[in-house]
């Protein structure tokens, strides 16, 4: 019997340890894969980075030909996209999280939470299918003539709404990306309102506050930080989607100031064209270009986290 | 005084118009949405979607196969990330509670969770496909059990969390070994919520279409292999959407509706059963 104990123990030290090992082991996988990525696609652009150099960024060529590639059109794609969706999205998530926190009657905050939470399920192909099919030419037949004749001769930003109403280019691809970012950025920011004190909120309602000066005078104050973190998870999702631009932003290389020209994004140009990308230089261009996404998108990610790090700890909770 | 107060009213009874607003703005496009690909997608529905396979170009057919390879891939995905997402969650809440590693990974898998997808596609061109040489049904699982590992991370840590730390304390103060209140007393009182997790993921990756372009590829045809390109409901959609044939359009739309009922339909679910056990 006394022999007996110090073998359970033994043994159970070791499958303690073991267990330790294993997790300890798939949470550094988790490091592992993020910095493997970072570093393969650095390693595979190298080519594109040692041949063109800095002007890998500033250049706007992009001819498979002549073996000539440059950054600029989709990354000015991609901010451009990423900029319209925000300026959708923004003001429209904040008003659902308003909503659904403070304004709509208790009964109707769980199916309307959950309505929202499925738009964010919605697949982003499904997104760019309905973009190309539906939402496209709803634009080229209603909103793309109207927007040519009404801001097109205005001087300075007519040119930004002159273009050939087709309903593809990026109009459309950041309208349809802010519409899959509202889920996204509405179901942060509610969690952020919901994490504000209610004494604080109570307090401003008892000195007679209405519930706008409440919103716009305690709980946005309090939740800043939270509120541009939720805002910038939106942006690093609008930043790096892919299916939902490709379908509608045109996959052009050209480098135009107006919205209704068809245009192209990072993760679109690496959709449509790595499979096709046979010479060695087009393809690690593309992976240059996925290099430059995945540095933007890690530290726009890395801010929006931070943001929100310090509301969650106030409230509890860890994400 | 009256005056101050018409327009305190004013501006608030502004703000809950603009948030009523913008709240049908939002769900009008859900509608909208779900509304264009269910109405498509019934008229192409029929029995040979789920018999045939894939159709050449301008001719009528299914998506049997691409059902299958998605249906493949999603599961070994599954196999491979849920395990290893399950063992990192429990280090994070558990094991490594409140180690430096916990805090870092805690933080960079969140920063996973959101990383562009295609970028992750593209990782797993470079580490499997251009090692093996060939696109084939293993990479695409690999990339989409990379999208599905922080996810399942995120969830069992929390999952893990919410067990009452009373458990842990009544299970040590009978000596039983930590490995043993891991595996026997915790999984077992976090097991819903767990699952959930490796649903919502399933229902996260069953859509992804952008890591199975340079990895799984698509395949017009049978097959049961998957270390060859393998056919997959997202790609077929993608290239099926893209091209200028009708009968094209209408499987793309087809499969589009079983992607969407599939995806909400795990969504609702994963709800119905947190809302059950929380009672």
């Amino acid at each position: 019997m006394t022999a007996f104990v110090p073998v359970v123990k033994s043994r159970s030290a070791v499958a303690d340890r073991v267990f330790n090992l294993v997790t300890a082991g798939a949470a550094w996988l988790v490091l592992i894969l993020l910095g493997a990525t970072a570093a393969s696609m650095a390693w595979g652009g190298r080519l594109a980075f040692e041949t063109f150099g800095l002007g890998f960024i500033t250049s706007t060529d992009w001819d498979a030909v002549a073996g000539k590639f440059g950054a600029l059109v989709p990354v000015y794609g991609t901010i451009v996209t990423s900029l319209i969706a925000l300026i959708i999205a923004v003001p429209v998530s904040l008003g659902i999280a308003l909503f659904l926190t403070d304004i709509a009657p208790r009964w109707i905050r769980g199916p309307i939470g959950i309505a929202v939470e499925l738009l964010a399920a919605i697949p982003s192909i499904i997104y760019g299918m309905w973009g190309l099919f539906v939402f496209a030419p709803f634009m080229a037949l209603h909103v793309d003539p109207w927007l040519n004749d009404t801001l097109g001769p205005l001087p300075i930003i007519g040119a930004v709404f002159t273009g050939p109403p087709i309903g593809i280019g990026m109009l459309t691809a950041g309208i349809v990306l802010g519409i899959m970012v509202i889920p996204f950025i509405a179901a942060v920011a509610r969690d952020v309102f919901n994490a504000v004190p209610p004494p604080l909120k109570e307090s401003a309602v008892a000195l007679g506050s209405t519930r706008w000066e409440v919103l716009s005078r305690v709980t946005l104050p309090y939740a800043r930080s939270a509120v541009i973190g939720a805002i910038f998870l939106g942006l690093g999702r609008a930043l790096g989607e892919t299916m939902a631009v490709t379908f509608v932003l045109g996959n052009a290389h050209d480098l135009s100031i107006s919205l209704l020209m068809p245009s192209n994004s990072i993760a679109a140009a690496i959709a449509n064209e790595f499979t096709e990308a046979d010479a060695e230089l087009y393809r690690s261009s593309l992976i240059a270009l996925a290099f430059l996404l995945f540095v933007v998108t890690f530290i726009v990610l890395s801010a929006a986290k931070l943001l929100l790090l310090r509301i969650n700890r106030a409230h509890g909770k860890t994400h | 005084m009256g005056l101050i107060l018409l327009r305190r009213r004013l501006v608030d009874a502004l703000a809950f118009l603009f948030a009523s607003g913008a709240t049908l703005f939002g769900l009008f496009w859900l509608f909208w949405i779900l509304w264009t690909t269910f109405r498509q997608g019934f008229g192409a529905i029929n029995v040979a979607l789920f018999t045939q396979m894939t159709p050449p170009p301008g001719s009528a057919g299914g998506l049997l196969n691409a059902f299958y390879g998605s249906a493949v891939m999603i599961l070994l995905a599954v196999i491979i990330g849920a395990p290893l997402g399950v063992a990192a969650g429990t280090y994070l809440a558990e094991h490594g509670r409140h180690s430096r590693l916990a805090k870092v990974v805690s933080f960079l898998n969140d920063v996973l969770l959101s990383a562009p997808s295609i970028v992750i596609g593209l990782f797993v061109y470079e580490i499997v496909v251009r090692t093996s040489g060939h696109f084939s049904g293993y990479a695409g699982a690999v990339a989409l059990a990379m999208i599905l590992l922080p996810i399942v991370v995120r969830t069992s840590d929390e999952a893990l969390r919410l067990v009452p730390d009373q458990m842990r304390e009544a299970a040590f103060a009978l000596g039983i070994p930590r490995w043993r209140v891991t595996a026997q007393i915790l999984y077992k009182a976090a097991l819903t919520a767990i699952l959930t997790g490796v649903l919502l993921g399933v229902a996260r990756i069953a859509g992804e279409t952008a890591p199975l372009l340079f990895t799984a590829l698509n395949n017009q045809f049978w097959s049961g292999s998957l270390s060859g390109p393998l056919a997959n409901v997202p790609v077929v959609i993608f290239q099926y959407a893209m091209s200028p044939y009708d009968e094209w359009h209408a499987l793309a739309w087809a499969g589009a509706l079983v992607l969407t009922l599939f995806v909400l339909g795990l969504n609702l679910a994963v709800r119905i059963i947190a809302k059950r056990t929380s009672k």
